[in-house]
C-alpha cells in the first residue's frame, strides 16, 4: 500500500489513557513528587501536557506557569491563560523581562547581531533563520526590520551566531529556573513539553526547556499532538495557531528557524525515515521532489548528530555503579 | 592573503581540525579523504568553524550556495574548494 500521512492517526482516547496512567506512575513511584508545573507558552505542546497532567493528577495537582517576556507576541499570555482556565489550573504570571535585563540578555544579543548589521539599533526587530530546503549544510542567517519596514538578510558568522543563541537561551534558561522555584515549593515535578519531532531533532535548550522531570509527549508527532491536545479540550484558539518559537521580536515560524518543512511534512518526512519508507513514496504522498525529501532525510540524520550533545547527560570518566539508574 | 597549493591547503586544514577539534592530537587526524559526515569528527557547526576559518586565512567568500559537501566534507574536497575559489 502506497504512504500516506495518515500512518499518523492514533486512537486518541487509548492514547491519553496510556499517556496518564504512565504520568501517574512516574510522578508518584519514580520521582515521588505530589503534582505536576507546566510552563504554558499558548502553544499546543504544553497545553497538551497541561491537559494531559490535569487528566493524570487531577487539576488541583497542576500548577501552570505564563512567563512572557519583552519578546513574546502579545496573543501569548492571553491564550496561556486561556488554556489554564478552560483546565481549571492554579497559574500564576511570571513577567521574566527584568530577569533578562539583569543577565544583559537583549544587550548580548543585540551586540552580537550589530556585528553583521552596525545599524542595527534598540527596539528594531530582528529574527534567525535557516537556509531552507536545498542541496548543502545549513546555516542560518540574521533578519531584522529597519523602523521604515526594510527587511534586511545577510548569513551569520559562526561567533555571532553563537552568541545570539546563547543570549536567547537565557530566556528558556531563567523560565525554568522559575518551574523549579515553583516545583520545588509545591513538591511538584517540573514537565517539558517536547513533541517527538523536537526531541528527536534536538529543538530545545540544554539546562532550559530541554531539563525536566518527565516529558510526557515526547514520543508524539507534532501532527498527533494537535489531535489529542483538541481531543482532551484544549481551547480551539490554541489548536489553530501556527508553531512559533515566540522567542525573536520579528515573528518567527518554527519552519524558518529549525525545520525545514512545515511541520505537517516534518512529521511524514521523519515517520517514513523512521520506518524505512523510500523517499520516492514519501515525495509522492507529500507532492513533493525526491531530492527535497532526500535532503530531508540527510538533514534528520545531520541535526541527530550535531544535537546528540543536548540528550548527554553529564560525562564521567568513571561510572559510579552505585547509582546506576 | 595566502595563495595556496592544494597540498598547503591540506596541511593547514588538517592542521585547523587537530588544533581546534582534537586539542592537538596528531594521531586522531583525519585522512584527506574522509567524509566529515561519515566519520562524525566535523558536524555541522564545526563547517562553519572550518568555513569560518578559511575564509580569514584565504580571503575568500563562501557564498550560500557554496556551503555543500562537494566542497567541504573532507580535507580534500576543502583544498581543492580554497584553490578553485582563488584561482577563479
Amino acid at each position: 500500500m502506497a504512504f500516506s500521512t495518515d500512518v499518523l492517526a492514533i486512537d486518541l482516547e487509548a492514547e491519553a489513557e496510556r499517556i496518564c496512567a504512565r504520568i501517574r506512575h512516574l510522578v508518584s513511584h519514580e520521582l515521588k513528587r505530589r503534582g505536576a508545573v507546566v510552563a504554558l507558552s499558548g502553544g499546543i505542546d504544553s497545553s497538551c501536557v497541561a491537559a494531559l497532567c490535569a487528566r493524570a493528577l487531577g487539576k488541583g495537582r497542576v500548577f501552570g506557569l505564563h512567563m512572557p517576556e519583552r519578546d513574546s507576541s502579545p496573543e501569548t499570555l492571553v491564550l496561556s491563560q486561556s488554556v489554564s482556565e478552560a483546565l481549571g489550573l492554579d497559574s500564576a504570571v511570571e513577567i521574566i523581562t527584568p530577569v533578562l535585563e539583569g543577565l544583559r540578555c537583549y544587550q548580548r544579543r543585540d551586540d552580537a547581531i550589530r556585528e553583521v548589521f552596525p545599524e542595527f539599533a534598540e527596539g528594531w526587530k530582528a529574527k534567525i533563520v535557516l537556509g531552507g530546503v536545498g542541496q548543502g549544510y545549513n546555516a542560518y542567517s540574521v533578519v531584522i526590520e529597519t523602523p521604515e519596514g526594510e527587511l534586511k538578510r545577510q548569513r551569520l558568522p559562526l561567533r555571532a551566531y553563537l552568541q545570539i543563541v546563547a543570549a536567547t537561551n537565557f530566556k528558556q534558561r531563567t523560565r525554568k529556573m522559575l518551574e523549579y522555584f515553583h516545583a520545588d515549593r509545591l513538591h511538584y515535578a517540573a514537565t517539558g513539553t517536547p513533541n517527538r519531532l523536537e526531541y528527536d531533532q534536538g529543538f530545545f535548550v540544554k539546562g532550559g526547556d530541554g531539563l525536566a522531570d518527565l516529558k510526557p509527549i515526547a514520543h508524539l508527532y507534532k501532527t498527533q499532538v494537535y489531535a489529542l491536545a483538541a481531543h482532551l479540550g484544549v481551547p480551539d484558539e490554541v489548536c489553530r495557531r501556527a508553531p512559533t518559537t515566540d522567542t525573536y521580536s520579528l515573528a518567527q515560524g518554527q519552519d524558518e528557524f529549525y525545520f525545514s518543512l512545515p511541520y505537517e511534512q516534518m512529521d511524514a518526512c521523519l515517520w517514513g525515515k523512521n520506518h524505512g519508507v523510500p523517499a520516492a513514496e514519501v515525495a509522492a504522498a507529500l507532492g513533493l521532489s525526491v531530492e527535497q525529501i532526500e535532503w530531508v532525510y540527510r538533514d534528520i540524520e545531520q541535526k541527530r548528530a550535531t544535537t546528540r550533545y543536548l540528550h548527554l547527560p553529564a560525562q564521567l570518566v568513571e561510572a559510579v555503579e552505585e547509582l546506576a539508574p | 592573503m595566502d595563495r595556496a597549493t592544494v597540498d598547503e591547503a591540506r596541511l593547514a586544514i588538517t592542521s585547523f581540525i587537530v588544533d581546534n577539534f582534537l586539542f592537538g592530537n596528531k594521531a586522531e587526524a583525519p585522512a584527506a579523504d574522509a567524509s566529515f559526515l561519515e566519520t562524525g569528527l566535523v558536524d555541522s557547526t564545526g563547517v562553519l568553524e572550518i568555513v569560518s576559518f578559511i575564509e580569514e586565512r584565504y580571503g575568500i567568500s563562501v557564498a550560500d550556495d557554496e556551503l555543500t559537501p562537494q566542497n567541504l566534507d573532507s580535507v580534500a574536497n576543502l583544498a581543492a574548494f580554497i584553490t578553485r575559489k582563488q584561482g577563479g
